[in-house]
């Protein structure tokens, strides 16, 4: 176990000392993930049939969806079936560890699953092969066809259990999915599993629909729509699908975002053609301005504690971003870097900034410390932006568009994600065109 | 500003070398005379523009990250004045909108000033405020899909729209 936990904090150790001496960070896939070993889970021949689930192939449903987990971290390397040594019930029970250590495997997963009374009851358990002892332990019951679901909760403890910092398996990301030529661009609100898993449109595509954004506290969403071409910010609850004009305010509304506690919502409010940032209270109503300048200034995101709020504004000429106290007070420009300066999104641990940058026709996704120093660049690209956190902050996704052709051929909108540290960049699968990602917190939580 | 002072001056320089290039070679290539449809990053060719009337231009073209109107634009806009003062019942809506090379939200700001630019100047010609509503549709409504300088010139633009 200790041996575990060692390499593991030695990855970590090595990420972050690497990355502060480069400044776009291009390597990749020269570290050294953890060989980890995912049994396929026991399906126990007791189990009862339910709707159209095919029982007998869970158990191999839910270890490959750990598999695809773990493998989309970086930090893991699963091992591939065909070498395992022992069947998925007699591993279950007591695994021989020198036999799993013999396919290098350093962590073993284990589990098994039984349907009965329309009841998914999974167990599984966590093994360190080389200290040859159980890790974790964790049984729980749900409705069979949350199986997906109990996938993801499961890797999100093993991850808890190896990195000693919280998952974000168990997550959804909305974003807006986008179809048809790029200069009639439909575009709908689009939510998913953070696997990719599950698609659903909340929205038909009949107005302009972009930037949404979850409530961190719940499944609450802010978005802003064109809807009877008025382009305001609105709220929507992805359970009951209601929705509703945030404010009344008499012209366009845009850039929302939550406060972390989730009882307000931070935008900008353009009146006479100036652009400043309001904050609105949910419960009472309550409008606040909280920026007043004849400068665009948008964008804004509050920090996790709720004191500060960053946000960009041309107000030295070019786009930068600035931190200000959240009445309004003490406004900092805190990006003197070349180049302009975009999207600030403070990260959940409330030490780092993601931010775009668009340098010399380049665009950049980066994190920086809250002053504006330790200016870290992830990712160069032709067009990239609107970074989002994962939950644990330990991951970025965002958006990349490609160039198009003389009739917009060649155009392309994606989610890609990358590790803080600057590696694992990777494209998210989407059923359609995409962009303007937004992460969920943990739903389990 | 500097940047844009710098660029015109660029734009200049390669004018000159294209006028001189075509010169040379004594044959005008298309791409030579596109290029020749912008000043200062700003748009000043006839493509994708339409007409609100005879000889009234609907739209005018802003430089990368500017609201300011150029002594062309505002030539337009008093056309378009003009034209207002002599249809008194007709009311427009100035779209504002912003080229794909910028974050999508400042974009939406940015649309929304340009619109406001040339609302602006068309009140100060005596077309009051009433019978212009803006709206700003940021990087979201393209013009032209092309990924090139001179289709971001023309998608940077404010579009002067009948509404009734």
């Amino acid at each position: 176990m200790k041996k575990i936990i060692i390499s593991l904090f030695l990855n970590f150790l090595f990420f972050s000392h690497t990355s502060a001496l480069i400044e776009v960070d291009i390597t990749r896939g020269n570290l050294d993930p953890l060989p980890i070993a995912v049994s396929p889970l026991h399906v126990d021949i007791k189990s009862e049939n339910f709707k159209d689930l095919k029982i007998k192939n869970l158990g191999d449903e839910i270890a490959e969806i750990i598999e695809k987990n773990f493998k989309s971290t970086g930090l893991f390397n699963p091992l591939k079936k065909e070498a395992f040594v022992q069947k998925p019930d007699i591993a279950h029970l007591k695994p021989r560890f020198e036999d799993w250590r013999l396919i290098k495997a350093q962590a073993l997963v284990t589990g098994k699953l039984l349907i009965k009374d329309e009841k998914l009851k999974v167990e599984f358990r966590l093994w360190d092969l080389t200290a040859a002892q159980e890790m974790t332990a964790l049984a729980f019951t749900t409705t069979p066809s949350n199986w997906r679901r109990v996938a993801h909760i499961i890797s999100d403890k093993i991850y808890e259990r190896l990195t000693g910092e919280e998952g974000y398996f168990d997550t959804r990301i909305i974003y807006v999915a986008e179809s048809g030529p790029k200069n009639q661009r439909i575009k709908k609100l689009a939510i998913m599993d953070q696997d990719g898993f599950n698609t659903k449109y909340l929205t038909l595509g009949n107005e302009l629909v972009l930037t949404p954004r979850f409530n961190p506290t719940n499944q609450m969403v802010t978005y802003m729509s064109y809807f009877r071409n008025m382009p305001r910010v609105y709220l929507l609850d992805i359970e009951t699908g209601t929705q509703e004009v945030v404010g009344n305010f008499p012209g366009m509304t845009f850039a929302p975002r939550f406060s972390p506690n989730g009882k307000k919502i931070i935008m900008s409010f353009a009146k006479d053609g100036n652009s400043d940032i309001y904050t609105m209270e949910l419960e009472t109503r309550i409008v606040e301005r909280i920026t007043e300048h004849s400068s665009i200034d948008t964008s804004p995101s509050f920090s996790p504690d709720g004191k500060f709020i960053a946000f960009n504004s041309d107000r030295s000429g070019l786009q930068q971003i600035y931190v200000m106290r959240s009445d309004g007070s003490n406004v900092k420009r805190i990006t003197f870097g070349k180049g302009i300066y975009g999207t600030p999104v403070w990260s959940p641990r409330g030490d780092l900034i993601a931010f775009t940058k668009m340098h010399k026709g380049r665009f950049y996704i980066g994190v920086m410390r809250i002053d504006g120093t330790g200016e870290r660049l992830l990712t160069e690209n032709y067009y990239q932006e609107a970074p989002s956190w994962s939950p644990n902050g330990r991951v970025l996704v965002f958006y990349r568009e490609t160039k198009a052709g003389d009739r917009g051929e060649g155009f392309s909108a994606k989610l890609w994600s990358i590790d803080i540290t600057g590696y694992n960049e990777r494209k998210l699968s989407t059923k359609t065109d995409a962009s303007d990602p937004s992460w969920s917190s943990l739903l389990s939580k | 500003m500097n940047l844009g002072e710098k660029m015109k001056l660029e734009t200049n320089l390669k004018n000159i070398l294209l006028v001189v290039f075509t010169t040379l070679l004594l044959s005008a290539c298309s791409t030579a005379k596109k290029s020749a449809d912008i000043d200062g990053d700003v748009y000043t060719g006839k493509e994708t523009v339409e007409y609100l009337a005879s000889g009234v231009p609907d739209r005018v073209f802003f430089a990368t990250n500017k609201s300011s109107l150029t002594t062309k634009s505002r030539e337009t806009l008093r056309k378009q004045a003009t034209y207002l003062r002599k249809n008194k019942n007709l009311n427009v809506t100035i779209e504002g909108h912003a080229d794909e090379r910028g974050t999508r939200e400042y974009n939406l700001a940015l649309g929304e000033r340009r619109a406001n630019a040339a609302r602006d100047y068309l009140m100060t010609y005596g077309i009051s405020g009433k019978r212009i509503s803006v709206i700003s549709y940021g990087k979201e409504k393209p013009v032209n899909p092309k990924s090139s300088p001179i289709s971001w010139s023309q998608n940077r633009r404010s579009v002067t729209v009948k509404v009734n």
